[in-house]
């Protein structure tokens, strides 16, 4: 085993990242090309609809994407405490899983085992990853079930996952990742299967779990109003490339690239009903064939012919932290009278 | 109808704030009345598949659908919204309680009167994928509708096709095409469609955008809000999101446990909600505004199963302290008045406000 880099320095550094998968239609550029970084203790929040490549981005990171179909492309790098994940050996990957680096799904279902009970499930990963034996892993089970929430947690610790609600299979699945006291949780849409208000419980258990472990978090999301709650951090992703970077609350007050203000604009809020939603016009476009400048300008209210000729980077924003992939930045005055106000809902579809 | 499970369903308490929600209580001009409308599902056991319980899905609801305009029925699963819209076009038979639709009672119609409500009143589902034959064209399926209810043949069918994919923002060469090859939210325009070609009044809408990405989500709302405008349609929408149900609503009705908590103008229900579990339910929203995000009230433990449901109020063992007490346990509350219109089923309401 490598000794880990220790000292300051970001936890996790995603760099140049593309996956793509070799289709019989041609190459899906899922991820396209993202940085980033998650420093320790940190809440990101990787935002996008479907199609736009987040959760392959995840899948990445865990080194879980199948290949074949899937590829990471000669110069992608995924360093975890400075060491590099990619072409890393299973061996290596496998201590890493679940120990330093723990995972949680949507659908909790589809990742317990339905014929074990849920305390043998975590009672695994104590004897795998902690090393833990004997009456040690149940006195340690019990205190991890007790420290989500579960109530009994003595009792609840014999019962199968479908005796547990959705939000209490959700509970066990975080016992279950903490068991390996991981420094990253990587949560890949842990609310969108629950109720509003179990998902305020799972979100608050989330930045408690954070505040009291120190525990970072990548927080993979389609719902916005998620992220706001908990994320230090926002990355909003449209068709594989990061397009829009900031602290929570400032993307949020006031978005800088068209789509992430698109997004925000077609959500119905509470005491705005009034308003007519805003409409991106069109769908996300083929990952077969991004459109090969700036990928959002077939859909962008504010597009001009510099949108169509030259691909943006992601351009730092003037006077506060973030950056945006959109010619907006260094030519503000375009945004004068465009926007999504004069977007008609009939006319989106192609 | 099944026994109550323990304790006192009804109380004799007089309604704190207000007069209860009885048969005056509806406008008389109301297109659908729902008048303590039950479903109960048994619960079977053992060899003989003897009945050992009930699981009370809708349990005593009552609530009314103004013409041209939208109740909306918001709650989270197990709320019993789903089973309510659906008993209400005999989807899932045989409710108690009644129903009427235009002055007529939906549970008492035959056949052919059912056929009559089936081209007033449609329904637009959830996953329009599971909903639309994966063999068939988006014509032909549009074909057998007008058909089947002798609406409109040859030239003129063909022209209506046309017209309902235009309606719902599609052009006329989806026509030959087969569901598999429209993303969701097209996918849901021609679930709107197939529900718009008989030309009904009313339809109920069972979380038709649930499955969308927020941008589609928004393109579907705007449609639905442009459709009533145009086509003078009434909705019953039924979703768990408030944020959609508030947007596309005029009246609110909020579900808990089989029963309706609270039931007003949607500005009474958002801006001055009187149940707890409606505050709650607000304050749980996800809102891309990191302040308000910060403000929940995080409610405790699960929603209690209907094949068990507590007694009293069904939010009780839920309710945040200090507001329940002894006669919350007890006693069901009524749904009762508390500002003209607006209706909320607590005893403790007054007492905190």
């Amino acid at each position: 085993m490598t000794a880990p880099a220790t000292g300051p320095g970001p936890l996790l550094e995603v760099r140049a990242l593309r996956t793509w998968f070799h289709t019989d239609a041609g190459i899906a550029r899922a991820v396209d090309g993202i940085d980033f970084q998650v420093q320790p203790g940190e809440i990101v929040g990787l935002v996008g609809e479907s199609g736009s490549g987040k959760s392959v981005t995840a899948l990445s990171i865990m080194q879980l994407v199948p290949r074949p179909p899937g590829e990471l492309m000669a110069g992608s790098s995924i360093r975890f405490r400075g060491e590099e994940l990619v072409g890393a050996s299973g061996a290596r990957l496998r201590a890493l899983r679940g120990a330093d680096i723990a995972m949680i799904f949507q659908e909790p279902m589809t990742s317990l085992n339905p014929v074990l009970q849920v305390g043998r499930q975590i009672g695994e990963v104590l004897r795998v990853h902690r090393g833990l034996a004997g009456k040690a892993v149940w006195r340690r089970t019990v205190e991890l079930l007790e420290l989500v929430g579960i109530p009994e947690p003595e009792r609840r610790s014999d019962d199968y996952p479908h005796q547990l609600s959705g939000g209490q299979r959700q509970r066990v699945m975080i016992a279950m990742a903490r068991a390996g006291e991981p420094e990253l949780l990587i949560a890949d849409e842990p609310t969108t299967a629950l109720d509003v208000t179990i998902q305020a419980q799972i979100l608050d258990l989330i930045a408690e779990l954070r505040a009291r472990l120190g525990m970072a978090v990548l927080l993979i999301t389609h719902d916005l109003g998620v992220v706001a709650g908990v994320c230090d951090r926002v990355l909003v992703m449209y068709a594989g490339q990061i397009v829009e970077q900031g602290p929570g609350a400032d993307v949020f007050r006031e978005p800088h690239h068209p789509y992430t203000e698109g997004l925000l604009r077609a959500i119905p809020r509470l005491g705005h009903a009034t308003e007519r939603l805003a409409v991106i016009p069109g769908a996300v476009p083929s990952p077969l064939a991004w459109p090969p400048t700036c990928r959002f300008h077939p859909r962008c209210p504010y597009a001009w012919e510099a949108c169509a000729a030259h691909a943006p980077g992601l351009i730092p924003l003037d006077g506060r932290s973030g950056a945006s992939r959109c010619w907006l930045e260094p030519h503000p005055e375009r945004r004068a009278g465009r926007g999504y106000g004069d977007v008609r809902s009939g006319a989106e579809l192609p | 109808m099944m026994p109550p499970a323990g304790g006192p369903v009804r109380t004799d308490l007089p309604p704190a704030g207000g007069r209860a929600v009885d048969d005056t209580t509806a406008p008389p001009d109301a297109l659908l009345e729902v008048r303590d409308l039950r479903k109960h599902f048994p619960v079977r056991r053992g060899l003989f598949a003897r009945t050992v319980g009930a699981v009370r899905a809708v349990d005593g609801v009552s609530f009314w659908v103004e013409r041209g305009r939208t109740l909306g029925l918001v709650g989270e699963s197990g709320s019993g919204k789903t089973t309510t819209g659906r008993t209400l076009l005999r989807l899932i038979e045989p409710p108690a309680g009644r129903a009427r639709f235009a002055g007529q009672d939906i549970f008492a119609m035959d056949r052919r009167q059912l056929r009559q409500l089936r081209r007033r009143a449609q329904i637009v589902f959830q996953d329009p994928y599971g909903s639309l034959d994966p063999r068939m064209t988006v014509g032909d399926m549009l074909r057998e509708v007008l058909q089947v209810h002798r609406l409109a043949a040859g030239r003129a069918r063909e022209a209506r096709v046309r017209q309902l994919l235009d309606i719902v923002g599609l052009s006329p060469r989806h026509a030959e095409r087969y569901p598999h090859e429209f993303s969701g939210g097209q996918r849901q325009r021609i679930g709107i469609a197939r529900a718009l070609s008989v030309q009904p009044e009313f339809i109920v809408c069972d979380e038709p955008v649930s499955a969308l990405d927020v941008s589609v989500q928004a393109q579907v709302l705007n449609l639905l809000r442009d459709l009533q405008r145009e086509l003078k349609l009434s909705y019953l929408f039924i979703a768990h999101d408030l944020g959609v149900v508030e947007h596309i609503s005029h009246d609110i009705a909020v579900m808990y446990l089989g029963r309706i908590v609270e039931l007003g103008r949607a500005a009474q229900v958002i801006g001055t909600p009187c149940h707890p579990y409606t505050r709650a339910l607000l304050s749980s929203v996800p809102t891309p505004d990191p302040v308000q995000a910060r403000a929940r009230i995080v409610l405790s433990g699960d929603m209690p199963s209907p094949a068990q449901p507590p007694s009293g109020s069904p939010f009780h063992p839920r309710c945040p302290p200090p507001r329940k007490d002894a006669d919350c346990v007890r006693l069901v509350p009524p749904l009762a008045e508390r500002a003209p219109g607006h209706f909320a089923a607590c005893i403790k309401e007054p007492a905190w406000r």
